[in-house]
């Protein structure tokens, strides 16, 4: 779900960036790390309260967990009963519930976190350089050429794309390339991240990763494919009327220099901002593509938490979605910052 | 524009009291020809570009499906008694187009009804959003002190917290599913984006010199806004709104799927909710996994290619083709 429009885009890089800091890149950083903090501050208050919106009696969740133990549930039960003052500031000590029990497993919440993380981060990480390097490639060549065939085609394409539900390209993946339908042999798996008992450092554990990760990844960077060539058609469309570039011409430079060397580079910017921006909306894709895919990352266990009503996890994982948010959002300040000295003032 | 206080276009009385001096057409009148030929111009401008007339076209089709629902598929067709006896998971047949679903339901009936609860959704919760982004937005931009701050720190804050996982999360702590508390959830936590647009237009209308006029012949605060610079804003808002309505759409299955949607009503999502559950991925029944998404796509298609078109049409500086 990636919906921003490419306006957004640009005035959100300039928006959030402060850009009447004078003197220096140090300064800007300083100044967005605390504007960053005035974010966490409200993002806390607000993780808080929006679980005390709970109908119902929390600790009697805890009740169908078979190896929790009586003095676990009995400090639960304190736990709740205490005013809210006193729970506001007991989660102001442990904002991330570090040491939350979960009402689903009985066990630490970060037990269960901590082994999930990085089937999220691959998945991630190989969905946004697949969007990338396919989206910038057909934003360019869209924009260089608009109007031409290519741009018409792919922009017909890219509106499809962005109109698609993540989750379900993902299920028609499985029953075109994993359940083995019809003419289609079964190629890939359609569970898990790993196959069982392969150590995921070694070699074959990288080929059984990569192989259950192919369809989940495709599947989330398809609306992001069309994002970012929507992005770099539309900048590049923008430099064309740029003197610059007519200078270059002028030069007797050949096209593709003029658009690889020149055009490009500048109108780069956008699409970089944007791939941190994402941040947020490529998490929301992740927690259905990996229900989808059975994928063991951070999104499963945020419908695992949802289906078994497990707030304390839920709140933990909120936390760490809009954390990693406002991280990432501050990076996309600092890099744009660093590649574009006007940002800087 | 009358800047006289608020409430006095509306009052007979006065246009009484105007008549003598007032040549052939009344003030009320030459603004309504001039509001009677802007809209012309406007539905041309539209009519001119081809992707927002395909969008149109696509969602009156769904509209006329949505509406004439019960008159395709009787309601009883979807009662799970009714259906007991056919075929489960069924596929295409000449009496089911579309094959039928783990209920032996047809699967095109439940497609036709899915449009309603969609498209509602859609609707209703776009609405919601649509009035708390212009009010915050509006709000943020035109008053100047701490209050404005406030309101545009709050924009800013929301827009930062991830938009599934926060819907997610809500559905899931407010817990009684039924359509009002999704379109609530919706409809409350889509609002950011549009404020910020609305923000950064109401500061640009509030530069312009009648604004100044009436600020100078003592217009109050809530007269400048819903007068001056509400009308000025009101052509993206539409934009935007349209725009949302996409989104939350999307929002809306993804919800369903998660078997966050409201269990007694089936909209596109919770028949795609329905199929995984009923293993349709993996025995391959493709009749029921593909016209949901399809139906989805295109109806979020409509609503994308009519916002873009209305976008470009309102806001000519996008350029946008």
């Amino acid at each position: 779900m990636a919906l921003t429009s490419p306006v957004d885009a640009r005035t959100g890089t300039v928006s959030s960036g402060g850009a009447t800091t004078p003197g220096g890149i140090g300064r800007f950083i300083g100044y967005r790390l605390v504007s960053g903090l005035g974010t966490l501050v409200f993002v806390l208050l607000f993780n808080f309260f929006l679980f005390r919106l709970l109908p119902g009696d929390p600790a009697a969740r805890y009740r169908a967990v078979k190896n929790i133990g009586a003095a676990d549930l009995a400090r639960i039960r304190a736990e709740l009963d205490a005013p809210v003052l006193t729970q506001f500031w007991a989660y102001l000590r442990d904002p991330l519930a570090l040491n939350g029990i979960s009402a689903w497993k009985g066990q630490p919440v970060w037990d269960l976190v901590g082994g999930r993380a990085w089937p999220t981060v691959v998945l991630l990480g190989s969905s946004t350089l697949i969007s990338v390097l396919i989206g910038v490639r057909v934003g360019i060549r869209a924009g260089w050429k608009r109007g031409g065939r290519f741009d018409k085609a792919s922009t017909a394409v890219t509106l499809l794309f962005y109109a698609t539900p993540e989750f379900w390209l993902g299920l028609m993946l499985i029953l075109l390339l994993s359940s083995g339908v019809g003419p289609f042999p079964a190629l890939f798996p359609s569970g898990g991240v790993i196959d069982s008992g392969i150590d995921p450092l070694s070699i074959d554990g990288a080929v059984s990763v990569a192989e259950h990760t192919v369809l989940p990844a495709t599947a989330l960077a398809a609306v992001y494919i069309a994002e970012y060539s929507l992005i770099m058609r539309a900048s590049i469309i923008d430099e064309q009327s740029q003197d610059y570039l007519t200078t270059a011409r002028a030069k007797g430079l050949m096209d593709h220099v003029v658009r690889r060397r020149h055009a490009v580079p500048n109108a780069s910017l956008p699409t970089i901002t944007l791939i941190f921006l994402n941040i947020g909306f490529i998490i929301g894709g992740a927690i259905t593509v990996e229900t989808v895919f059975s994928y063991p990352g951070l999104g499963l266990l945020t419908f695992e938490a949802v289906s078994e009503q497990d707030f304390v996890l839920m709140q933990a994982l909120f936390l760490v979605f809009t954390l990693s948010v406002i991280v990432f959002n501050i990076i996309a300040d600092v890099v744009i910052a660093l590649l574009d000295p006007r940002i800087r003032g | 524009m009358s800047t006289q206080p608020a409430g006095n276009d509306d009052d007979p009385g006065v246009d009484a009291v105007g008549v003598a001096t007032t040549p052939v057409l009344s003030q009320r009148a030459v603004a309504r020809a001039r509001r009677a030929a802007s809209l012309r111009r406007f539905v041309r401008a539209y009519a001119s570009r081809r992707a927002g007339m395909l969008g149109v076209a696509i969602l009156l089709v769904f509209t006329l499906l949505a509406l004439l629902a019960p008159v395709l598929f009787p309601a009883e067709m979807l009662d799970i008694i009714e259906t007991v006896d056919n075929d489960a998971l069924a596929p295409p047949s000449g009496e089911f187009w579309l094959g039928t679903d783990e209920n032996g339901r047809s699967v095109l009936a439940v497609l036709v009804w899915g449009a309603r609860a969609s498209l509602i959704v859609g609707l209703a919760a776009s609405l919601i959003s649509m009035l708390l982004g212009t009010l915050i937005g509006i709000g943020s931009g035109h008053f100047r002190g701490p209050f404005g701050s406030a309101l545009q720190r709050l924009t800013d804050w929301f827009l930062v917290i991830p938009f599934i996982p926060l819907v997610v999360v809500l559905a899931a702590v407010l817990g009684q599913r039924g359509l009002g508390t999704i379109v609530l959830v919706l409809g409350v936590t889509s609002w950011p984006g549009t404020a910020r647009l609305v923000r950064a237009q109401t500061l640009s209308v509030e530069g312009r010199p009648y604004l100044e006029r009436a600020k100078a012949l003592g217009g109050s605060d809530w007269q400048q806004m819903s007068r001056h610079v509400l009308p000025n804003v009101m052509p993206l808002v539409v934009a935007n709104t349209t725009l949302t309505v996409a989104i939350v759409i999307l929002s809306e299955t993804t919800l369903a799927f998660l078997g966050l949607g409201d269990p007694f009503l089936d909209s596109w999502g919770t028949m795609l909710d329905k199929a995984t559950d009923a293993g349709a991925a993996s025995t391959g029944a493709w009749w029921y996994l593909l016209p949901p998404g399809v139906c989805v796509i295109f109806v979020v298609l409509a609503f994308t290619l009519i916002g873009r078109a209305l976008e470009a049409v309102l806001d000519p500086r996008l350029g946008r083709d």
